[in-house]
């Protein structure tokens, strides 16, 4: 290998993913073949599940390496193209991949803050730090803050915060890891969630990031197939072409003026009108709970008893009033509960949002708080994204800085294939659902609903609501995640296609749960204890402290995912407000502005962080303060405040004390020059 | 090592590139936000445009951005000889 120049080993990788993409789409007709044979889906998805992550075993013992720079740096030798492929599977979490096309199809034109979000981001990510931090050239985002600022004040802060953002991260993947093991085959949640830790262990753990960036481009195949299928399918199926995203603005066409006619069919508004009512009964009962439980109870003995001694009742009534009796809340405190869930019946009352409005709301007011919030939480996940150190480490990974522009690039477009398509899948899927399960026959109810009702009611429910034997859009409640899981059978996919779907999902998480937790047990075993607490330890030493650290935190992470915290989401979203607030005006700062020093980074990096976390803390409604918010901004976006924070604090401290020494200045000049004659080459 | 007049002349030119490049990327994203509704009264192939843009234009825009810095910073590396060897 190490003769090998450059070009041959990218000529070398081309043809082994080639044979592998092959191969891969090889397996999934074969098992096509058996399904049609007689396949039980059990064994399809234990078949997916054992197969791919023994193919991520394979390349991570293949990938072993006792060499630092392979292990923490996949020995700077990944090519622009293929890095990219990794990047974009370690950036496209569970999140991404099963959450977002399901976030887009409920909340319409504002779940795109997303989309843009976490693409945009890139560019900042371009101009901003990939050459950059590619000539400065170690190892690890804390890395650069402590030598360009001096310290290990600064490096600490680094650490610290690359661990929080990280860990929270890495806790949303492992739970999706555990969440589709469990959903595909049999197994139960937690050990699902150990089955995934051994998967993420296999592809970092011997080799290091060396061994997670080939397990990625591999990961990444397997994801971008699994989402392109269905979606494809469905467009043919629809519109008899197969590029979804150039032909769904005829869908949304259709969609939007099927919205009209819903909203105000009759049918559709006694159905609202039923919420409404319920709704509306809730309330009142909740506001003199004693005094209403006494009277239901009363009502309820006393229709028994009515029907009792009537004569003319039917046994069926008979039967039913005795059942709602014995069916009655024991005591207040559940009847209580009960209305409280009846009084959120009012969220489907309204009638259907329509999917290409921008900023609906009640007011004008209301419509500007929410593109305000839109804007804002853009920002944030843009930069968050150039600044959460798991992905900015891997263009460490790239032979050159003119690769690692290009790498970006690379980057960004492999995300983009599937982040365009994401938008296509909820409105196709909208179009179906509106048109074909809307109108339906309860009696005859489409086979996917009735499946996907059955297995899981917080991912689909459906319920005569008024009791015409018809669906109505009103009746339908949809989880978020339905959409990507349902898309195959939607379209009419045999079994073999939803597989490789969870398939892809898992892909997608264990590749983000991969470079997450290298992220963590990096900054531990290199900044902290070889920077910090042993400089001359052995590289032996060095790379056994590294992969027992890796255990420790993997393990950590599986145990504290296996107590199943709630607000996964929202700890995600604020992992992005956290990391924008905390590394980017440092790093960005340190590279494009010679005077900014120690003091001024210090300074910042604890008013940014400390003023996104206050902000979080007061508003948002888990920690229970519950603080009026400022100029309506949700607590997602506390990155809105954090970052100007961390800026100004920056500059003013950085001008009040000393300007950087020579050897700062000098270095801040090496990393702005890809290659500068007559300088000594530093570690590269 | 002391900077030549050329090298702060390639950094003056990159720091331009850049401002211009996010001045693009800002007006793509939060302008075209800020106007979606407006935007949205205009509709193309189907797509109401405010609507197309979030989910598709401007997405576009940021992937040529990156590969035209790219492209761009890559030449001027070699014009202004600080180019990295070939390894």
């Amino acid at each position: 290998m190490a003769t090998q120049t450059q070009a041959q080993f990218g000529q070398q990788l081309k043809k082994y993913y080639s044979v592998y993409t092959g191969g891969f789409i090889g397996f999934v007709i074969l098992l096509a073949i058996a399904e049609q044979m007689g396949m039980t889906p059990k064994y399809i998805g234990y078949a997916f599940l054992f197969a791919t992550i023994g193919l991520y075993a394979v390349i991570g013992i293949m990938s072993r390496t006792a060499d630092v720079s392979e292990y923490y740096v996949a020995g700077r030798r990944v090519p622009a193209f293929f890095n990219g492929m990794a990047t974009g599977a370690d950036w496209m979490s569970a999140a991404s991949f099963i959450g977002m096309a399901g976030g887009l199809y409920i909340q319409g034109y504002d779940g795109l803050a997303f989309i843009m979000g976490w693409t945009g981001g890139y560019v900042l990510v371009a101009v901003f730090l990939a050459p950059y931090l590619r000539k400065f050239g170690q190892f690890t985002i804390p890395d650069f803050l402590g030598e360009r600022y001096g310290g290990n004040i600064v490096r600490s802060i680094g650490v610290f915060a690359a661990i929080l953002c990280s860990f929270t991260y890495v806790v949303a993947q492992i739970y999706g890891v555990g969440l589709i093991t469990s959903r595909f085959t049999g197994l139960e949640f937690q050990v699902g969630v150990f089955v995934g830790l051994a998967g993420i262990l296999v592809c970092s753990f011997l080799g290091g990031m060396k061994a997670v960036t080939w397990t990625q481009v591999a990961q990444y195949v397997i994801l971008i197939i699994a989402y392109m299928i269905p979606v494809v399918w469905l467009s043919v199926k629809h519109f008899n072409f197969p590029v979804p995203q150039l032909v769904y603005g005829q869908a949304l066409a259709k969609v939007t003026e099927r919205e009209k006619a819903l909203t105000v069919d009759p049918k559709e508004i006694e159905v609202r009108t039923i919420f409404k009512d319920r709704a509306a009964s809730a309330d009142a009962k909740l506001k003199d709970p004693a005094a209403a439980y006494a009277a239901d109870k009363a009502a309820a003995e006393k229709k028994a008893a009515d029907v009792k001694r009537d004569k003319k009742a039917t046994p069926e009534a008979v039967a039913a009033a005795e059942k709602s009796l014995a069916n009655f809340p024991k005591d207040e405190a559940t009847a209580k509960k009960a209305w409280e869930k009846d009084k959120g019946l009012a969220a489907r009352a309204a009638p259907p949002r329509p999917h290409a409005e921008a900023f609906p709301g009640k007011d004008e007011a209301a419509k500007n708080t929410a593109r305000l919030n839109f804007l804002a939480l853009i920002l944030c996940l843009m930069v968050g994204t150039a600044a959460l150190p798991h992905i900015l480490m891997r263009y460490y990974t790239t032979p050159s800085v003119k690769e690692a522009r290009d790498s970006v690039g690379w980057s960004l477009f492999f995300i983009f294939l599937l982040y365009f398509t994401a938008p296509a899948l909820a409105v196709l899927a909208k179009y179906d659902v509106y048109h074909f399960l809307v109108g339906s026959e309860f009696a005859n109810l489409p086979a996917w609903v009735a499946n996907w009702a059955k297995v899981d009611p917080t991912l689909l429910a459906i319920a005569d609501i008024n009791g015409d034997g018809i669906v109505q859009l009103a009746e339908i409640v949809l989880g978020q995640d339905i959409i990507v899981l349902a898309t195959p059978e939607i379209a009419g996919l045999p079994y073999v296609i939803s597989a490789l779907v969870a398939a892809g999902g898992l892909a997608a998480a264990l590749s983000t749960a991969d470079g997450l937790l290298l992220t963590i047990a990096n900054a531990l075993s290199h900044d902290v204890y070889y920077k910090m607490l042993d400089p001359h330890a052995s590289t032996k030493r060095r790379l056994a402290i590294a992969k027992g650290l890796l255990l420790v935190v993997a393990v950590i992470a599986a145990f504290v995912t296996s107590l199943k915290p709630g607000d996964i989401l929202f700890l995600v979203g604020a992992a992005f407000s956290l990391a924008a607030s905390s590394f980017f005006p440092a790093l960005v700062l340190g590279i494009f502005w010679k005077r900014c020093n120690k003091w001024g980074a210090i300074t910042g990096m604890v008013a940014g962080l400390g003023t996104c976390m206050y902000y979080m803390y007061m508003t948002y409604p888990f920690f229970g303060v519950k603080a009026p918010l400022w100029f309506g901004i949700n607590p997602i976006s506390a990155g809105i405040f954090g970052i100007p924070a961390g800026i100004i604090t920056m500059v003013v401290v950085s001008l009040l004390t000393k300007a950087p020494d020579k050897k700062i200045q000098e270095l801040i000049e090496h990393v702005r020059y890809p290659h500068l004659k007559g300088t000594a080459a530093r570690a590269s | 090592m002391q900077l030549t007049e050329r090298h702060r002349e390639y950094w003056r030119k990159n720091v331009r590139l850049t401002a211009i490049l996010l001045a693009i990327w800002f007006v793509v994203t939060f302008v075209v936000g800020f106007y979606a509704r407006e935007l949205n009264t205009v509709t193309m192939f189907g797509w109401p445009m405010g609507f197309y843009m979030g989910a598709q234009g401007s997405l576009i825009i940021y992937v040529v951005i990156i590969f035209y810095y790219a492209r761009y910073m890559n030449k001027l590396d070699i014009e202004y000889g600080v180019a990295e060897e070939d390894k």
